[in-house]
């Protein structure tokens, strides 16, 4: 078995049994980014040097005894997490040679427990976007193509695209990935991952470059639930260096993955069964919920009567939060710089902003400028906060009688990079699916479950109760035992 | 009777209301842990989230919410338990998040009153409309470079509290006392040290003009005054101004000012049209701020006197209304006066603070909070005259003493031999002496010249080296005359 085909489980037990040592799995690894990636471009950043080495001081610590919980693991991060001395972009020329002086806690988290960091992955612009086209870097390839038209490039799906695509070819057992609208969930279902958007608070979001404050979430992306389990774990817990976090013991999330859904109720919600959506993906939801009631859930047709104002919600509230978090990058502390010799400060401010963002980001801060300006806030901000509210209120009323909730992950398989680029809604309605757990705060899993007629990878959305993580892994890990999903991208690492 | 402006038209009324920002007294910022030391040198107070860098998250400082409750508190005003922090949206150089976070739609404080002292002795209240909480922007140094700007983000998220009066203020005198006031009440709860030099108190103020009876007319809004004398000043300046734009024909337009305070007059900043939209929306990062009932209690329970209160006891003990209101006015005067007044006699005490140390501190050019003499030397000057051992002359003489030395009433005495003399057999002694010496004002006296019993007695103290107890020294005169 070639070392990067281990899951992180399998890896952790290979480590642990010594078959392998952590700078024989990082130079694996590092083989394969140095083979796929100027294909792939899921990172960014390759950080060779820093990884072998902390690949063997992982393996003096294992000497002597001392393992954490991902001792020796090496695993990507998204370029939207800040890592102390290594090069944080999100994704944007303005911080193209931004480095934090400071770890994200998240991050800081992992190599606590022993992680060893292969390099910084792509991402959209500011982690805006669902195809990971809107990157400064350039796109991310999908490595998964159509079985009959295998010469198109797939989209990864975004934000996480380089998260996802870097798991799905072999080129890290697991990576940081972050989730404003479903930029977790939506580029796992598309590489035939899993990917988990914990509750509101579960993770830290000190260090994480912020695109829309009370939607952004830090959550992994891995190939198995189980190994999402492992790595949230460690990626969670009380931070009071951000006031959102929550101060909510964090549990064994791995143990739950194994304690099945006997008398579990899930939630159907009949507003998701939408239009258009194509009938594999309808099949495969059907096929995901009798997999549940034939390991002893009960399946029940709930109602979620706010879902249909929930993406026009979420694209109000999260360009709002997204134009003032954006204010920041403005050439005078830090980050691009663009000035002509006489440039007042107005002039520095128009040039800088307009080399360094990109259209998407653009879009997206005049939205928010827009819906928060004197004469439109009450029609635009506060309206959609109130229907926000009331699609909280849907799920606290659904999760009354069910203990989970089961939906299609995305309305449609991965698709390619020249498709839906025209025009930006259409590539909005990637998150329909997804945006409401965000606007809810809950936590929501996508785990693969099949794939299409023409052999892409399709996901299904586990959505839980807040802060009951371990009913989402139970139920991801129930569907994952049933979908058996063994099908291998076209292109990755170890073949 | 209302104070008024008299134009071309007649007599005109003034409407003045102030927004004031006192910089919270405690050792970090509003939402970091950077310090808040005054004077350092420029960017050394400075954390990441100071700075807005990617990723930095306000933390709220539990120390400059209780500051802000207990200035609510000793301004009688309304404490609000549930308050939320928005983001107050605008580009700036020295504004790193491109955005202040400020309360601007639910504060912290609700309506409030101070009432206010005026020269004729009379008193008014004036009301709070709301304090809120918000953090400081950074400094731009224009003056360094010819062609650049400098950034100071010493004082970027420092804790400012931002306390809006109501329009209740009619004359710049009522603007000064009620700036002279807050400041009182601030030193005095120790949460804004009240320095306006030093930039941590500062007053925007709302100034519009009317006729009697008429609605409030067009205000104009000077920002940034830094001194109460300024404040004075402005006030009539833009009200003068306004007066003239009226009775000229014009409209006065709203818009933000400023108070050129070599010229005395005010210049327009910005008009109402070029007026920022701050988009204003509830800070994300920011849960809402909620507050225990018991914790608001607790920081009552401990607020120290206030100058009200303060001035009521010392006229309770016996002090004039002025008496107690002077030594009221800075809260370090009252502290020394009450260790001086301590279990000895307030008026003594009063007159004492308020003549000779007063007097001291103006000649030696030194301050109540460093006094030239110490409040227990002070008070331990006054038990000496009041057992007798100097008499005021003496006392006096030891108080100097005491300014030129440092050292204790006690050792002074003892060191120049000041004991005041109450051996009556040896006062009679040198009045004998001294009417001996003097036979010749002795016939006149008791030829009817009774002013010349003054002499006998100043003579005989200067032959005393003034040490003599006046009393037994008048006795002993009166006694060897007769």
């Amino acid at each position: 078995m070639h070392p990067t085909d281990f899951t992180l489980r399998g890896a952790i037990e290979a480590l642990n049994e010594g078959l392998l040592t952590s700078e024989e799995l990082t130079r694996a690894h590092l083989d394969a980014i140095q083979a796929l990636n100027p294909q792939l471009n899921a990172y960014v950043t390759v950080m060779a040097d820093q990884a072998l080495a902390q690949a063997k001081a992982s393996d003096a610590r294992r000497r002597e005894g001392i393992a954490g919980p991902l001792e020796g693991l090496p695993l990507a991060i998204k370029d939207l997490f800040c890592t102390a001395g290594a090069r944080t972009t999100a994704g944007s020329r303005i911080l193209e040679n931004f480095v934090p002086p400071y770890e994200s806690t998240v991050s800081g988290n992992l190599l606590r427990d022993g992680a060893v960091f292969l390099g910084k992955v792509n991402l959209d612009e500011f982690a805006m976007g669902s195809s990971n086209t809107t990157s400064s870097f350039g796109p991310v390839e999908n490595p998964w193509s159509r079985a009959n038209d295998p010469d198109t490039r797939l989209v990864p799906g975004g934000s996480s695209g380089g998260s996802a695509a870097a798991v799905a070819a072999r080129l890290a057992l697991g990576a940081t990935a972050t989730d404003t609208g479903g930029s977790i969930r939506q580029p796992a279902a598309f590489c035939g991952i899993a990917g988990i958007k914990p509750t509101y608070g579960r993770c830290s979001r000190f260090g994480i470059v912020a695109f829309a404050s009370s939607l952004d979430q830090a959550g992994p992306v891995a190939r198995t639930v189980e190994d999402c389990a492992i790595l949230l774990r460690s990626m969670s817990g009380f931070d009071p260096k951000d006031s959102t976090s929550a101060d909510v013991p964090v549990p064994d999330f791995a143990a739950a993955c194994a304690r099945g859904v006997k008398g579990l109720r899930i939630g159907v919600p009949k507003e998701y069964r939408l239009e258009g959506t194509p009938p594999e993906i309808e099949r495969l939801w059907e096929q995901g919920l009798q997999w549940l009631r034939d390991q002893g859930a009960e399946t029940v047709e709930i109602s979620l009567p706010h879902t249909k104002y929930a993406l026009p919600t979420y694209y109000i509230v999260a360009p709002a939060e997204a134009s003032s978090n954006l204010a920041r990058y403005d050439g005078v502390r830090f980050g691009l710089r663009e000035a002509a010799k006489d440039s007042d400060l107005k002039d520095l401010y128009e040039r800088t902003r307009a080399a360094g963002f990109g259209p998407e980001v653009k879009r997206r801060i005049m939205i928010g400028t827009y819906v928060l300006s004197a004469g439109y806030y009450d029609a635009y901000y506060l309206k959609a906060q109130k229907i926000r509210a009331l699609i909280k209120r849907d799920f606290d009323q659904a999760f009354a009688g069910v203990d989970a909730i089961v939906t299609p992950a995305t309305p449609s398989a991965a698709f390619g990079m020249d498709e839906k680029q025209d025009d930006p809604v259409t590539m909005y309605l990637n998150d329909v699916f997804t945006v409401t757990a965000n606007l809810a705060g809950l936590p929501g899993l996508a785990v693969p479950a099949g794939l299409d007629a023409q052999g892409l990878p399709l996901g299904l959305q586990v959505i839980g109760k807040a802060f009951d993580e371990e009913t989402v892994f139970a139920v991801g890990a129930a569907i994952e035992t049933a979908a058996d999903f063994r099908a291998l991208p076209r292109l990755r690492a170890g073949v | 009777m209302t104070y008024t402006i008299d134009g071309k038209t007649g007599p005109w009324e003034l409407v003045i209301g102030l927004e004031v920002h006192a910089q919270v007294t405690s050792q970090a910022k509003l939402f970091s842990g950077a310090a808040t030391a005054f004077g350092a040198e420029p960017n050394t107070q400075v954390s990441f989230v100071d700075a807005g860098f990617p990723g930095m998250l306000p933390v709220i400082n539990r120390d400059c919410v209780a500051q802000a409750v207990r200035t609510g508190l000793g301004l009688k005003a309304q404490v609000n338990l549930w308050s939320r922090f928005d983001r107050k949206n605008y580009f700036y150089a020295d504004l790193p998040q491109g955005y202040q976070i400020s309360q601007y739609a639910h504060p912290i404080i609700g309506t409030g009153a101070i009432e206010i002292e005026l020269q004729d002795g009379s008193t008014k209240t004036i009301g709070i409309t709301r304090l809120h909480l918000e953090q400081d922007a950074g400094k731009s140094l224009h003056d360094q470079h010819p062609t650049k700007s400098y950034i100071d983000l010493n004082r970027s998220g420092v804790a400012l509290m931002e306390i809006v009066s109501e329009p209740d203020m009619r004359s710049p005198e009522e603007a000064g006392a009620y700036l002279t006031k807050l400041r009182q009440i601030l030193r005095y709860l120790g949460t804004c040290d009240g320095n306006m030099d030093e930039g941590s108190m500062r007053a925007d103020v709302n100034v519009s003009v009317r006729k009697a009876g008429e609605d409030y007319r067009t205000r104009c809004e000077v920002k940034n005054v830094n001194s109460i004398r300024f404040v004075m000043q402005a006030v009539e300046a833009e009200a003068r101004r306004q007066i003239e734009v009226w009775e000229e024909g014009g409209e006065v337009q709203q818009e933000t000012r400023l108070f050129d305070t070599a010229r005395g007059v005010t210049r327009s900043m910005r008009s109402k049209e070029d007026a920022h939209d701050y988009r204003y929306f509830p800070d994300p990062d920011l849960p809402p701020l909620v507050l225990e009932q018991s914790w608001v209690d607790q920081l009552k329970a401990s607020l120290p006197e206030l100058p009200d209160a303060r001035r009521a006891r010392y006229v309770a003990m016996g002090l004039s209304p002025y008496d107690a209101h002077v030594l009221t006015l800075e809260k370090e005067t009252a502290a020394y006066f009450e260790t001086v007044a301590q279990g000895r006699d307030a008026k003594i005490a009063a007159n004492w603070v308020m003549g000779d140390l007063f007097a001291a501190i103006n000649r030696t050019k030194t301050s109540i909070a460093e006094p030239p003499v110490k409040a227990e030397y002070l008070g331990t000057l006054l038990d000496l005259m009041k057992d007798g051992t100097l008499s005021g002359t003496l006392a006096k003489a030891v108080f100097e003493a005491m300014v030129e030395t440092g050292k204790s009433p006690g050792a002074i005495v003892e060191e120049r031999g000041l004991r005041q003399v109450t051996d009556t057999g040896a006062i009679e002694g040198i009045v004998a002496g001294v009417l001996a010496a003097n036979a010749d004002k002795v016939a006149e006296y008791k030829s009817g010249k009774e002013k010349l019993f003054g002499f006998f007695v100043g003579q005989t103290m200067k032959a005393m080296q003034g040490k003599g107890n006046p009393a037994l020294v008048n006795d002993a005169v009166k006694k060897l005359l007769s």
